[in-house]
């Protein structure tokens, strides 16, 4: 012990630095992250029009005008419509493919599972461009409203929703323990049964946490979005952007904080059901 | 309750046997140990018997139904797994009435039968808690009520213990033995653990390469092993090595000795260490009519508290393992004495298994 004392003093004090440094670092990334947010949420109780530092005052008033926008309604309603029945789309195909591609050793699985992986990795404005291309010319060729339509816009976000649903179901059932469904099996459930009363409830956190997040890519996305709608069809981050060709008041400030704390509010809500943190 | 017969039981992986020809006929109220290191095929054995895997040929029959081809959600059999894969989103009593439910108990019955199966297990009282606020000891008295519940026509057992300390894996020992013929309920267990065959088997299967190597008694086994390896798995024993010559065993170290059993050329003398009886010398206390005496050195000592062992070396080859109880402080040889060895006629012999 009496040897080891000038050589832990040193490594203690060495170690101090290093949890000092780090604190440092990720206070700055924190803050690097969160500035934006913190202006927006500023500048959206400014009171003058025409933003300019320091502000004359204060005033809820833009949020009473963002609510009062009929437009942003109708975008917000229409965003959360297409995020919602995507998100179900998306789930309903990623939880029976990340099953194949965790459970099963099939030729072409990597090729799958890359895939399916891939709209996380190429540029949106290809992603909207490519499904702008493909619908129009299926329109053409099948005379089906598909082009400009609801369910168009539907297919399109369902794509987004997909490589975060497969990613984080996947990874959950990586970590399952299959001697469970076995055991479900033993005591008489059909596969199904197991699946269901065992399997799903295991993997609930992942299918919660792929779901929250493919949510909110297809809720926020505007590249993809832009190439699908029609004019008087817009959705939320696309009504924001035509908004800002006209004007600059802090209205966009006040709808940007109601939509984040939306998104807040259902992580949070989310998280007292399933810890997703124990997943993401 | 019923029986369970296995009849020529293979499973092939393809070119590995990781079971061949097993036949056992476990009869009804049996526990039945299948014995043998990792990878000897005993766990492979439970799970066609549980319809996890499904047989390359033979046949399993529980009762009088052949379930060679069910799928293990129409088979009546509760295992109990070796991480006890207890459900960890349901409360214990939920985990019990699983097995249940499943099998279309009344809802009304259910409660009834759940209290029941905890009972059995003392666990009644923390019916409402999950398994992770359970210790091991615990989780597995809830994996076994589980497995039971339901009123399986047997019970399979995972190396139940092997993820229990070891104080535990004593008193769950008896427990699990104590329950098992209160309820009469058809065992089997696999386990590599010897004295847990020991001491809760009715019979024992040593598993070796796939096969079965020995089917018996505890006693059987331990007086009467039939292979070098089935000598050396159950208990602990010397091994001399020799040749029989017109009906005579000669060492290789030179050493005749009289066996009881006589075979032909090569063959091994397998010795248990308590059989084996230590003289200060060659002449004293030997009985030529019952044992064979030989003189030797004391090698090497091992002080294990009840008993001492003691190693002595016979000639350049052969050397035995004497277990000496420790009776009184000053009992005992020290290295390098000269001392008498001497063991019975009835010695188990086998022919040596080929290299």
């Amino acid at each position: 012990m009496s040897t080891a004392g000038p050589s832990l003093g040193g490594m203690f004090s060495n170690r101090r630095i290093g949890r000092w440094t780090l604190n440092a670092f990720a206070t700055l990334a924190f803050v690097f992250a969160l500035l934006p947010l913190i202006f927006v949420t500023w500048l959206s109780f400014y009171e003058q029009e025409i933003p300019s530092f320091p502000p004359t005052g204060y005033s809820i008033r833009w949020y009473a005008q963002a609510i009062a926008n009929e437009r942003f309604i109708d975008a917000f309603i229409l965003s959360a419509q297409v995020g919602l029945v995507a998100t179900a789309i998306g789930l309903l195909l990623a939880i029976p493919a990340s099953i194949a591609l965790t459970r099963y050793a099939f030729t072409g699985r990597g090729a799958i599972n890359n895939l399916l992986l891939m709209p996380l990795v190429i540029p949106g404005i290809v992603l909207g461009f490519s499904l702008y291309i493909f619908q129009v010319e299926t329109t053409i060729a099948t005379e089906l409203p598909i082009m400009g339509s609801f369910w168009g816009l539907v297919f399109g976000h369902v794509l987004l929703v997909i490589p975060w649903s497969v990613r984080l179901i996947t990874a959950s059932l990586i970590g399952f323990d299959r001697t469970l469904e076995e055991a479900a099996m033993n005591l008489g459930a059909d596969p199904f049964t197991a699946f269901r009363r065992v399997t799903v409830p295991g993997i609930l956190p992942g299918i919660v946490a792929g779901a929250m997040f493919g949510f909110v890519s297809s809720f926020g996305n505007l590249e993809v979005s832009l190439f699908l709608v029609t004019p008087g069809q817009t959705t939320l981050p696309i009504a924001i952007l035509q908004y800002l060709e006209w004007k600059i008041d802090p209205t966009i400030a006040a709808i940007s904080v109601l939509q984040i704390l939306i998104i807040i509010a259902a992580m949070l809500i989310t998280d007292r059901f399933v810890r997703i943190s124990r997943v993401v | 309750m019923a029986g369970v017969k296995l009849q020529g039981l293979s499973k092939h992986y393809g070119d590995f046997q990781a079971a061949e020809g097993v036949d056992l006929d476990i009869a009804d109220g049996e526990f039945l140990v299948l014995l043998g290191p990792s990878g000897c095929g005993k766990t492979t054995t439970l799970r066609m018997i549980a319809g996890f895997i499904e047989p390359t040929k033979g046949t399993v029959t529980i009762g009088d139904a052949d379930v060679t081809r069910l799928p293990p959600w129409k088979r009546s059999t509760g295992l109990v797994f070796q991480n006890y894969a207890l459900f960890p989103h349901l409360t214990v009593a939920q985990n019990v009435a699983f097995g249940l439910e499943m099998h279309k108990v009344p809802k009304a019955e259910i409660g009834g039968k759940v209290a029941t199966a905890l009972d059995l297990v003392q666990l009644g009282h923390l019916a409402d808690r999950y398994p992770r606020q359970m210790s091991g000891g615990q989780q597995q008295r809830v994996a076994l009520a589980r497995a039971l519940a339901f009123q399986p026509d047997v019970l399979l057992l995972d190396e139940p213990l092997s993820n229990l300390d070891a104080k535990l894996r004593h008193e769950v020992r008896h427990q699990i033995r104590n329950l098992q013929q209160r309820l009469g309920i058809t065992t089997v267990m696999v386990t590599h653990d010897q004295e847990e065959a020991l001491t809760m088997a009715d019979r024992m299967v040593v598993m070796k390469d796939g096969r079965i190597q020995q089917l018996g008694t505890q006693r059987e086994l331990y007086d009467d092993p039939t292979s070098e390896f089935v000598a050396s798995f159950v208990g602990r024993s010397s091994f001399i090595k020799g040749r029989f010559t017109d009906g005579r065993f000669v060492s290789h170290g030179g050493l005749a000795v009289e066996t009881e059993r006589r075979l032909t050329g090569e063959a091994v003398l397998a010795l248990r260490p308590e059989r084996i009886h230590l003289g200060a010398d060659a002449a004293s206390d030997a009985n030529p009519d019952t044992g064979n005496t030989y003189r030797g050195k004391v090698e090497s000592i091992s002080y294990l508290g009840s008993s001492i062992d003691v190693e002595v070396k016979l000639n350049e080859i052969d050397s035995v393992i004497a277990q000496v109880v420790n009776k009184s402080r000053e009992s005992g040889a020290s290295v390098g004495d000269e001392v008498s060895v001497t063991f019975p006629r009835d010695v188990p012999v086998f022919a040596a298994s080929p290299a």
